[in-house]
């Protein structure tokens, strides 16, 4: 058995596990990845030696380091992740890289109209590649290039999630500017944020295009370089043909609920920023109030204890602010939850998916068994060519071919009715959860928003009180 | 002292007190004070305040009631100020104000008068009313610019303010018991504007108001040598409350912006309920309750923060430019005690002089003169004893002078600290009361809501199970 090598890329900081391969790819994979300053870190799962490869000297030695480092990286290879020393992805990565240059290389701002037909702006992003064989060569040619807008990435990267459910898929970079908890940027215009959004997404375009797996889809190429709105159409079918509609709404929700929860989270969370403004200004007459009354004959005890309730009420703010942060993990468990809820979903696409896939693969087969046993040619094959142009096969052959089918096609009907079984249960148990979920978040958010009235509630009383004896003090003066 | 002040206030006389002062600050060098005197009588003329005035000017200001815990009943004379309008003219845009007074003083001919005045209108009389009473304290008037904030002079917030700001100025003038005497005063509420441009041209001319300017410049360098006890305490009040009040109206200042800047975020957090409920269905109610809630209280909110700036900011500021006022009225009434003092200083220099020996100089002269000796000496001890004789009237009449201004503001003070009081306790306490009501108001908001939630029957048995 050949010697088998596990590859580890480590980029700036996360690992990809690669695929298996075999000594004779390696050069391969160096040649892919010529550009990339990091090292690969290739063990040998037979013999437990471990090889690091300096890109730049392509050969294979063994260094140093590895040998300080190897008995980690064999029990827990992602303790090697924080060591900076290798990890260096300045330019681009491999794979795909190796026949392109690819950049996010500016973003600027549109006006459009919208899915209900309203006025918005949005921010779109260069997509500029460049054959490297045309740079090799010398030539400096223009790169192509095309906008697209942060949708249309997310829709490519849906797609690859469901395409590859094994494959650790690259994130996108945030799609608002959550959570923010003080003035700076929650908009999404920022120029700063979308710079961050530039340099996020081309750092995802980077890693999926860098990935052994993912480059080599089609998909993702017209993404990059033909500018057509394919990729809206897409995320209408790579889906599933016949999704059970109630999981599709239910996605459709739980996107929604993420996406609103994490609206008023942000929101609250800069009313209470100025709240807590406001309540500790008045701190301020406290002090003021206090040494105006040393003036003061008259006035100076009214003053004096007006003052220290200016003071309480100013610190009052804390505890209050205090209990709406319970109210706030409150909201933040159902904007968690949703992300569950979501996979739940995704989970039935993919059995159904699955089955989809079987029942085609079944179908064409019964097609072709057809066609082998009546002679007829149903739709065109390159086979079909091939028997015309270089002759038939013979009986023998046919047979041979004919009984295999057969094989696949029981075998096809078995996986048939396993995953047809295995969607029904899978959608019978996940709605009956699903509904069990439904009913207790509607629960406790209910609770919550009770609680939140009740706390206002407790605000507004505490101000009354603080006013009031306030006035009296006032009175005094 | 009193007999000086006697002479002025002669029962034949039927000015006003304030008239006769005044000419006596202005011309105090002339030797024909009491043609001043008349002078002025006569621009008072037909102006009578009270038969009763006839004491001396301090005991006079302490007569005067000030009554400004029973005003309700004893105010005679009533003023407004609103309908700015705008004039544009080829050398300027400016506004004006109308200013209706409605009065039964019988030193006014008629009972009501509405006559359009503009801010430079205001400015004059407070000018000629500092000049007649100058250790009195004169209400400010609102700011001639305003560094920041408004811009421009049109803006409608800007106007408004000043409006006020003006309309208090007159009534608190009107208010005050020797001020509201003020022909002056008078003039402005009932002229036209044709007879105020002349009125304003006569009375003392631009030199001797330099020359008032220069010796009160003069003062203020030599400063004040003596000055009473209860006046340093004053200074030093003064400058303390000067402090407190600009830490209050910054305070204040900063308050509003904040609790706008709330007001801005809570506009936008109510909608994210709304949002939502469009995606629930259990909850929709609620969130929308939520949201309503919310929308509520921000009405509140913007009623109160509204509250404050017209309530409470506009006093606040108000009494940081009284404060400055304050100043002023310390540092002329510095300048008198300060102008006595150095009168004093050239009498005793001037008795020096007298009697020492006769200098060599005077003694040259003489000669030069065909004099001899003992008749020069003689003739100048004669001049020398007439101008000190000059000298000691004038110091007399100063003397008056310093009296008459201490006693003014002491009187002055009292009441000006009475109505501070008054001022500030009311701001507060309409704050503290407006912030009462906003909270009330957002708890009933609150508490309907809890209420409605409660009243669902079949959710209770379910809360009541839920861990």
């Amino acid at each position: 058995m050949l010697s088998v090598y596990q590859i580890y890329l480590l980029p700036v900081y996360s690992v990809y596990c690669g695929s298996t391969i075999s000594p004779s790819q390696i050069p391969l994979y160096t040649k892919c990845i010529m550009r990339l300053k990091v090292i690969l870190i290739f063990y040998s799962l037979q013999d437990r030696t471990l090889i690091l490869k300096d890109i730049k000297s392509r050969d294979l030695e063994s260094t140093e380091f590895g040998k300080h480092c190897s008995n980690s990286l064999f029990t827990n290879p992602c303790l090697f992740l924080p060591c900076t020393l290798f990890v260096q992805m300045v330019q681009e990565g491999s794979t795909l890289l190796r026949r392109m240059e690819i950049s996010v290389a500016e973003a600027e701002k549109r006006t459009g109209k919208n899915t209900v037909n309203m006025q918005e702006i949005f921010t779109v992003y260069l997509i500029e590649t460049r054959s490297i064989d045309a740079i090799t060569e010398g030539h400096n040619p223009a790169p192509d290039s095309l906008w697209r807008r942060y949708s249309e990435f997310e829709i490519l990267r849906n797609y690859l999630l469901v395409t590859y459910p094994f494959i650790v898929v690259p994130p996108l970079p945030e799609k608002r500017a959550e959570f923010v908890w003080h003035k700076l940027s929650a908009d999404n215009m920022d120029p700063d944020f979308v710079e961050r959004r530039r340099v996020g997404l081309e750092n995802f375009l980077l890693r999926v295009a860098s990935h052994s797996v993912l480059s080599n889809d089609k998909i993702l190429y017209h993404f990059l370089t033909e500018a057509d709105s394919r990729i809206k159409a897409l995320s209408a079918t790579f889906k599933v043909k016949n999704p059970d509609k109630r999981f599709t709404e239910m996605k459709h929700y739980s996107d929604e609920l993420q996406s609103l929860t994490s609206q008023l989270l942000r929101v609250r969370a800069r009313v209470a920023d100025r709240l807590y403004g406001v309540y500790k200004v008045h701190g301020n007459y406290g002090r003021v109030f206090s040494e105006w009354s040393a003036l003061e004959k008259e006035m100076g005890d009214g003053l004096q204890s007006a003052g220290h309730h200016m003071d309480a009420y100013a610190a009052s703010v804390d505890d209050i602010l205090e209990e709406e942060e319970h109210y706030a993990d409150q909201l933040k468990e159902y904007l968690f939850y949703a992300e569950a809820l979501r996979a739940v979903c995704r989970k039935h696409e993919l059995t159904q998916y699955e089955l989809e896939t079987a029942s085609s693969d079944l179908i064409f087969k019964k097609q072709q068994r057809e066609e082998l046993a009546t002679g007829m040619v149903r739709t065109f094959s390159f086979k079909g060519m091939t028997n015309k142009l270089f002759g038939q096969e013979t009986p023998e052959q046919r047979e041979a071919k004919l009984s295999l089918l057969e094989e696949q096609i029981v075998q096809g009907e078995e996986t048939v009715t396993e995953k047809t079984v295995a969607c029904e249960e899978y959608v019978k148990g996940a709605w009956v959860d699903m509904q069990r979920f439904k009913e207790q978040k509607d629960r406790d958010l209910r609770e919550a928003l009770i609680g939140y009235a009740i706390m206002q509630i407790s605000m507004c009383k505490k101000g009354i009180q603080v006013w009031t004896n306030a006035k009296e003090c006032f009175h005094k003066m | 002292m009193s007999r000086t002040i006697d002479a002025v206030v002669s029962p034949t006389q039927t000015n006003t007190i304030p008239a006769d002062i005044s000419g006596q600050m202005l011309d105090l060098d002339e030797d024909d004070d009491l043609e001043v005197f008349s002078k002025d009588s006569t621009l008072a003329e037909g102006s009578m305040f009270n038969a009763s005035m006839q004491t001396s000017p301090g005991s006079m200001v302490n007569q005067c009631k000030f009554e400004e815990d029973d005003e309700g009943d004893s105010k005679d004379i009533f003023i407004t100020v609103d309908n700015p309008e705008s004039h544009v003219t080829a050398i300027e845009t400016f506004i004006t104000y109308r200013v209706l007074t409605k009065t039964t003083r019988s030193e006014f001919d008629n009972s009501e008068y509405e006559v359009r005045r503009r801010y430079q209108d205001f400015l004059w009389l407070k000018g000629k009313l500092e000049e007649a009473h100058s250790t009195l304290i004169v209400h400010p008037l609102p700011e001639k610019f305003v560094v920041k904030g408004m811009v421009e002079r049109f803006n409608g917030d800007f106007i408004e303010t000043r409006r006020k700001a003006l309309h208090k100025f007159l009534n608190r003038i009107a208010d005050h018991p020797i001020l509201s005497c003020s022909e002056d005063f008078k003039v402005f509420l009932s002229a036209q504007a044709w007879e105020l441009t002349t009125y304003k041209k006569q009375g003392p001319g631009f030199l001797s108001r330099m020359g008032e300017t220069v010796r009160a410049v003069a003062n203020s360098v030599r400063g004040v040598k003596n000055r009473p006890e209860e006046f340093n305490a004053i200074q030093e009040y003064v400058e303390d409350f000067s402090n407190k009040i600009s830490s209050l109206d910054k305070v204040t200042q900063r308050i509003v912006k904040e609790q706008k800047e709330y007001l801005e975020e809570l506009k936008e957090y109510g909608p994210t309920y709304t949002l939502w409920s469009g995606s629930e269905e259990e909850l929709a109610e609620q969130l929308k309750g939520v949201a309503g809630c919310i929308e509520r209280c921000c009405k509140e909110t913007e009623e109160q923060v509204g509250h404050l700036s017209d309530t409470l900011v506009p006093v606040l500021h108000e009494y940081v430019l009284c404060a400055e006022t304050l100043k002023a009225v310390l540092r002329r009434r510095d300048n008198i005690q300060a102008e006595f003092e150095a009168k004093n200083e050239a009498l005793a220099t001037k008795k020096v002089d007298r009697d020492a020996e006769l200098s060599d100089l005077g003694f040259v002269w003489g000669s030069l003169l065909g004099k001899n000796p003992e008749e020069a000496r003689h003739q100048r001890q004669e001049r020398l004893d007439g101008e000190i004789e000059e000298l000691k009237e004038e110091i007399d009449k100063l003397e008056d002078r310093v009296e008459w201004a201490n006693n003014a503001l002491k009187g002055d003070w009292g009441r000006w600290q009475r109505s501070m009081r008054g001022d500030l306790k009311s701001a507060f306490l309409s704050t503290a009361e407006k912030n009462v009501d906003y909270y009330e108001k957002c708890l009933a908001v609150w508490e309907t809501f809890l209420l409605s939630q409660r009243t669902e029957p079949s959710e209770e048995t379910d809360r009541d199970n839920t861990p």
